[in-house]
């Protein structure tokens, strides 16, 4: 008789806790993503802008009161895309040669250096990357390459470069372990020499997880605010090459919207690249799922 | 019979140790739980000002808005609980737009801007506000130290801004591109600057770098060569050298006798009249005794200013 009392108070109790816990984190998601919905589609019902010409012009002058200003954001999201993109482009070689060596060529030395490395990495914050990028990296590029300034793309690249590759190295890392040590085996028995068994088993076979760090990192580096804001020099145009200066959208959100009331234009079209940049990694973390999927379908 | 019984007592005692042990972490789950929520209740809680006997002050008043005006409006919430210390004063940035925008809502007690509400809430909002002048702040142009130049006429500053003068040696400076360091189209001090530095001309934005923060912003001047923007007093220091306009250093002697013209009034904001509370606290902040405050930190005087503006439209 008692431990079916127990039994009952265990199981439901233990259950209904939990389920509500999860409810809350479900309803809180979903509540934060309708909220900017609804936040940042105003922009196009009640200011009457199109999505064109939010995404595709590159007129942005909104009006502080009233309205009939224009909320091209083209520049802003042409700026995240490209450094971005470069930031990836750098660190994606360095971080899977690092995941590589910690998890294959020396994993005794990376198990006890390079990971706790890159553990005390992640745990940096971003405002700090952003003070060493201004006081150090942008003056050092201004001289070696002889420019006024050394606020570019390639400032904020490297910086972003910096704070994902812990991201990417660690998932890329987590990935190669857990390739069976059976291939490991059937490549060696074949013949093939270490490398070879590293870049024709290993890395295919580690591919599905090294996409989704990578994806990780993308993912990170196009949410980023501070950091890169703090040295791409926020200048309002296109870029004309990797030394120029040049803005994204994180930086614009986090300059203007303390200026602006809300209710504004301007404060509508903030949200509304807010809103953009909810869309755009949920995307990221579809992409990833997808990867996972057909990396499980694979095995 | 007795293993059995034995076995028995001891299935019946590991499973009331476990049973203990869920209990005591299903418990700690519902208590956090029910913590957030309270938290999410207790978010709406404790924003009214109250006095109680006369003499005695006490409550809390809630502040929020300009960066600029944040050091001062702390010093003054701390000075004021040195002799009303039953006041407790919350002083927040956020930006002017957030101030105005959070004191027309009456989520905070003052509203503290750089700018006449007028400028930046629609007219319905902006008049339910009341302004109260507090201090005075003006704004300097700097540049980079290494440029040569410490005076530009009040036309070469509307040139440099506008992109017309490109290189410093056209003011008397060395061959050096000038790089524009301007703030975003939405501050406050832009738009002042732009109304009583360059005439009311368009700056040139596709091709000047921009930066909000005012601190950061000293940095780059301090660091890139060539560089000009344009900063509160509040903010100088020597890392930047500061230009005078048409002869005219930027010193709070000449904003008060108005030869120097690029200066703002930093204004406290409260919805409808203020709360004998909150009252006690502006008069604080524009009484003699806090005057000596206001001009340490770098602000000037309202007292002091032999030319006035009003708001716009008024």
């Amino acid at each position: 008789m008692k431990l079916k009392r127990e039994k009952l108070k265990k199981e439901y109790l233990g259950r209904t806790a939990v389920t509500l816990a999860g409810l809350f984190i479900i309803v809180l998601t979903l509540a934060i993503g309708a909220f900017l919905f609804y936040k940042g589609t105003a922009t196009f019902t009640s200011d009457h802008h199109t999505v064109a010409e939010f995404l595709f012009s590159s007129d942005w002058e909104p009006a502080q009161q009233g309205s009939g200003g224009k909320v091209g954001a083209a520049i802003f999201i042409v700026g995240s895309i490209i450094i971005s993109a470069f930031a990836l482009l750098i660190a994606t070689p360095f971080s899977i040669a690092a995941a590589l060596f910690m998890a294959e060529i020396s994993p005794s030395a990376g198990r006890r250096i390079l990971q706790p490395a890159v553990e005390i990495f992640v745990g940096i914050p971003s405002v700090v990357y952003g003070w060493v990028g201004l006081t150090v990296l942008v003056p050092f590029l201004a001289k070696i390459f002889n420019l006024a300034y050394g606020y570019s793309v390639l400032a904020g690249a490297i910086v972003l470069a910096v704070m994902i590759s812990p991201t990417i190295t660690s998932i890329a890392a987590d990935a190669i372990r857990s390739v069976p040590n059976e291939y490991r085996e059937a490549s060696y028995g074949l013949g093939s020499t270490r490398w070879q068994m590293i870049y024709r088993v290993v890395i295919p076979a580690a591919m599905p997880g090294i996409l989704t760090g990578v994806v990780l990192g993308l993912a990170r580096a196009f949410g980023e605010a501070l950091a890169v804001a703090m040295v791409i020099g926020k200048m309002q145009a296109f870029p004309k090459n990797l030394l120029s200066p040049t803005t994204n959208i994180t930086a614009e959100i986090t300059a203007s919207m303390g200026n602006t009331a809300e209710g504004s234009e301007w404060n509508n079209a903030l949200w509304a690249m807010a809103l953009l940049l909810l869309i755009i990694s949920f995307l990221f973390i579809v992409i990833i799922r997808l990867i996972g999927k057909k990396g499980a379908d694979k095995t | 019979m007795q293993r059995t019984i034995v076995r028995v007592q001891k299935i019946e005692h590991e499973e009331e140790e476990r049973g203990i042990k869920s209990m005591k972490k299903i418990l700690s789950v519902i208590l956090a739980a029910s913590l957030m929520a309270a938290s999410l209740c207790a978010c709406g809680g404790n924003k009214s000002a109250s006095s109680s006997a006369p003499g005695s002050l006490s409550g809390t008043i809630q502040i929020s808005g300009s960066s600029a005006l944040q050091p001062l409006a702390q010093a003054a919430a701390d000075k004021f609980k040195e002799t009303n210390p039953d006041v407790s004063v919350t002083v927040n940035a956020g930006g002017s737009g957030t101030g105005l925008q959070n004191v027309s809502d009456k989520t905070v007690d003052i509203g503290d801007s750089d700018v006449y509400a007028e400028e930046k809430l629609s007219p319905d909002k902006a008049k339910s506000l009341v302004d109260h002048i507090v201090c005075v702040v003006g704004v300097a142009v700097v540049a980079n130290s290494q440029t040569g130049v410490s005076n530009v006429t009040k036309q070469q500053l509307a040139d440099i801004f506008t992109g017309k003068i490109t290189n410093w040696k056209k003011v008397g400076g060395k061959d050096q591109k000038i790089v524009i360091i301007n703030r975003p189209k939405s501050s406050g001090t832009r738009a002042l600057f732009q109304k009583y530095a360059l005439g009311g001309k368009e700056e040139n934005t596709g091709k000047s770098l921009m930066e909000d923060n005012s601190g950061t912003l000293r940095q780059n001047v301090a660091q890139t060569s060539g560089s000009i923007a344009y900063i509160a007093f509040s903010y100088l220091n020597d890392s930047v050298k500061p230009l005078s306009v048409d002869n005219v250093q930027p010193t709070y002697e000449n904003i008060y006798s108005g030869k120097y013209n690029i200066w703002g009034y930093e204004h406290m904001y409260t919805n409808g009249q203020p709360s004998a509370l909150c009252k006690a606290f502006l008069d604080y902040m524009q009484s003699k005794n806090f005057a000596k405050t206001i001009t340490e930190k770098g602000y000037g005087l309202y007292s002091e200013m032999k030319v006035k503006r009003s708001a716009p439209g008024k």
